[in-house]
């Protein structure tokens, strides 16, 4: 599990994978959410749909340069992955890149533009959200499918495609159970109340298809004793979804107490389901074809950037959470004034 | 006749992209500094129209900010999903310079970006300086490593090659490449030479619609005369960087100046249509031994011609040469028309400096003084940064052609092997996309000016001077 630290052409890939992998899981759960708030646009009011982009708008941004480190992380540290991935997946990154596009600039255009367009807008902010999540999802499937390209992965794909997109409009909306108030606190219930569905049948789905795509993956986790280690992750999860499956149905809770939970367990949950994903596919960077090791770049060049994120991520991390601190509470209607 | 395979598809693709892309950040890395200049402003006199004058710019930079974020992802991608060899290759090297920009430059500015957009009346006055000073120190910064990474393609050192992978021996060398400098600073003043165009461009168009509040005023003078003391440093930064290229990319100069033979008494070439097959120039009006005296200092300097680049066996190791004599011809007359204009400009406002109401205060300039032809001329030229900027890199980058990294790669080493109609389908899906936002871009802008100066932007608007407001006065109060 661990590599030899005393040896830089071992450790270094290592450490550079686990830093890639911390990314995609940061930006699965940050852009998630605001992605999800997107996805569920077209269930709100015009004048909740405000509400819903002031809940996301000072964020956005930095969230979605997590993408911007993981796939800079995946070119700089493992070059010839990042080449292999990104042709095989040459379609679904062109749906994502067009749909991140459309609803970037619709975030700007939809408060900018005339009033007469605002709801082209409003409406390609949702198209681009759920363009750019299901082409995520279907990139999950037909990776965890080991990039094979025939019609059954792209059968799972499309369901991994489906499933992704629930669960990013269930995390979104518990986000919006905590930054709203109101009607639209009642709604963000209901939505996070039905999206839960997807969630549950999302994990279970690509948890029974990794191991019996790959003997690998199969043995790793039902080999005793490796099972016994590997256990607490699937029984945590468990005990998570119901600890969601009841606070879904009970919120809003009296006076608004403990609003940020259902946000804190699905991010928990999430960080699990991806844990046990990585597990599943370490040391292959490539499913089957390509390990972190054979993959790496230079190991003075990853040195260099290893330093310099050292120093750099605390910082990264020190301002985010400044600026989660200054837009803290209930979202606003954005102002620049 | 080039078929239209992957490799040229790649390359018209990777074009629109890093076009479409560079007219963003062409805006935000100047803008930025713009802004915070308007916000020390205020700090400094707490009067409202710096305030005002940053409200009204703060919403075309955000809007240009997420261009430029949305597009410049798209670049991140299509190095994998295109040109999988350039990574391959050169990975070690390009590779943490990239990543020093992700994390040195985009997460400062795309953190700071919420506290500047809508931090105003949530965090105390200092922050929000300090948020809009890091953005701009951000822009910066992201320019200074992408051009790091552009000019070590033009002129590569500090490296060495084993088995055909690029290893670094020497940062600063690499950092520190030769067209560096010139490069980094030819792009810097490039941006604020947009910048100001756009913002006297734009604030003109509000003058013209009778708006007479005094952000406009202010963002008027700033925008022409930052451009009229940018233009000349340009053109000789311009100069320098054109020397720095004769020296380590001959072939792109004798692109850019049309020559074919090698000799002394090169003309400067005002027209000429160049023939590649023919490897001649046809209709050609020039000045006798002008390229030569700029290009060497002498008259009779000696300039290496395009026949030079050809191998034995007929393969051109040279770049097209009628897109990079265009390009390069383009830039340089749109560059003659911004230095006629804003120095006409400032001498017609310093002219009429008197005639401003407060004789109390100093006015060196004033807007009046600008007749409308004047004002018209300065509206088109809004975007006659974009123009500059693009022809400038079209003759940079085609001007390296065969090369990806000069003398290291070609482009075609670098392609990926994607079935040709597939590339064709996605360029066609991002030129529309490109070609939608770009126009919807440009009317947001169009929009923005025409609701200021109708005032309903949520300003105490000053209406004094135009016809508008006189009505107002003249009807009776219900």
């Amino acid at each position: 599990m661990f590599p030899d630290f005393a040896n830089p052409a071992e450790w270094l890939p290592w450490a550079f994978a686990s830093l890639m992998g911390f990314s995609i899981l940061v930006y699965v759960i940050l852009d998630g959410f605001d992605l999800g708030v997107g996805i569920l646009f077209p269930f709100a009011e015009d004048a909740e749909k405000d509400r819903m982009i002031g809940s996301i708008g000072p964020f956005w941004d930095a969230n979605e340069t997590w993408l911007v480190l993981a796939v800079g992380l995946l070119l700089v540290a493992f070059p010839t992955a990042h080449g292999m991935i990104l042709t095989a997946l040459y379609l679904p990154v062109f749906i994502m890149l067009i749909g991140l596009i459309l609803r970037g600039v619709a975030f700007e255009f939809r408060a900018k533009a005339h009033a007469k367009h605002k709801k082209l807008w409003n409406n390609l902010f949702f198209i681009g959200s759920t363009m750019t999540a299901l082409s995520q999802g279907f990139m999950l499937g037909l990776y965890i499918m080991g990039l094979e390209q025939t019609w059954a992965t792209y059968a799972f794909a499309a369901l991994t495609a489906l499933f992704l997109t629930v669960g990013y409009s269930f995390i979104g909306a518990t986000w919006l159970i905590h930054k709203t108030e109101g009607g639209l606190q009642l709604k963000s219930v209901q939505w996070a109340r039905e999206a839960l569905w997807g969630v549950i049948l999302g994990i279970g789905a690509v948890s029974l298809a990794t191991p019996l795509v790959s003997a690998r993956i199969f043995d790793r986790w039902l080999q005793f004793p490796e099972a016994l280690w590997l256990a607490p992750i699937p029984i945590i999860s468990g005990l998570l979804v119901l600890w969601l499956w009841r606070m879904v149905r009970q919120m809003p809770y009296p006076g608004d107490v403990r609003s940020w939970l259902p946000f804190a367990v699905a991010t928990g949950l999430f960080a699990l389901a991806y844990i046990g994903l990585a597990y599943s596919f370490y040391p292959y960077v490539v499913p089957e074809r390509l390990t972190i090791y054979e993959a790496a770049a230079a190991p003075e060049s990853l040195f260099i950037i290893l330093v310099g994120a050292c120093f750099v991520v605390p910082v990264i991390a020190g301002y985010s959470v400044l600026a989660y601190t200054i837009f803290r509470g209930k979202a606003t209607e954005l102002r620049y004034d | 006749m080039e078929a239209l395979d992957t490799l040229i598809l790649s390359r018209i693709q990777f074009a629109a992209n890093i076009s479409f892309h560079i007219l963003f950040p062409t805006i935000t890395i100047a803008l930025g500094w713009v802004l915070f200049f308007f916000r020390v402003r205020f700090a400094q006199t707490a009067d409202a129209k710096w305030m005002d004058a940053y409200r009204f710019w703060v919403k075309i930079f955000a809007l240009s900010f997420a261009m430029g974020v949305v597009s410049g992802i798209t670049m991140s991608f299509q190095f994998g999903t295109n040109w999988p060899g350039f990574m391959e290759t050169v990975g070690n090297i390009a590779g943490p310079l990239l990543a020093y920009e992700v994390l040195t430059a985009f997460f400062l500015e795309a953190v700071f970006i919420g506290i500047m957009l809508f931090g105003f009346s949530r965090v105390p006055g200092w922050l929000h300086m300090l948020a809009t000073f890091l953005v701009a120190f951000g822009t910066t910064v992201s320019a200074f490593w992408i051009i790091v990474l552009n000019s070590w393609m033009h002129t590569p050192q500090g490296f060495e090659m084993i088995d055909g992978v690029a290893f670094a021996t020497d940062w600063w060398a690499i950092i520190f490449n030769p067209s560096m400098p010139y490069r980094f600073a030819h792009m810097w003043i490039a941006s604020g030479l947009t910048v100001s165009f756009l913002i006297a461009g734009v604030s003109a168009f509000r003058w013209l619609l009778g708006d007479r509040s005094r952000d406009v005023r202010i963002a008027l003078k700033t925008g022409v005369t930052l451009g009229a003391l940018l233009i000349p440093v340009q053109i000789f930064l311009g100069d320098m960087h054109g020397l720095n290229t004769l020296e380590y990319q001959p072939q792109k100069v004798a692109a850019m100046e049309g020559i074919w033979e090698t000799g002394p008494n090169q003309p400067l070439l005002l027209f000429a249509i160049p023939d590649e097959e023919a490897r001649t120039n046809h209709f050609e009006i020039g000045i006798p031994s002008v390229a030569s005296l700029i290009l060497t200092h002498h008259f009779d300097g000696v300039v290496q011609g395009l026949n030079d680049f050809v191998a034995e066996d007929g393969t051109v190791m040279h770049p097209p040469v009628a897109m990079v004599f265009w390009s390069f011809r383009t830039m340089v007359g749109t560059g003659m028309a911004m230095l006629l204009l804003s120095w006409t400009a400032v001498f017609l406002m310093w002219k009429r400096r008197r005639m401003h109401a407060d004789p109390s205060r100093r006015h060196w300039l004033a807007v009046e003084g600008l007749p409308k032809p004047v004002l018209w001329a300065l509206v088109p030229m809004a975007f006659s940064g974009w123009v500059a900027t693009l022809a400038g890199w079209y003759t940079t980058e085609i001007g390296r052609q065969p090369w990806l990294v000069q003398g290291v790669m070609t482009t075609e080493m670098a392609v990926a092997d994607v079935p040709a109609p597939m590339v064709a389908g996605t360029l066609v899906g991002y030129l529309i996309a490109y070609g939608v936002l770009l126009f919807a871009y440009i009317s947001v802008v169009v929009y923005l000016a025409r609701k200021a100066a109708r005032g309903d932007d949520g300003r105490a608007n000053d209406m004094s001077h135009s016809g508008k407001a006189q009505v107002e006065i003249l009807t009776p109060a219900e």
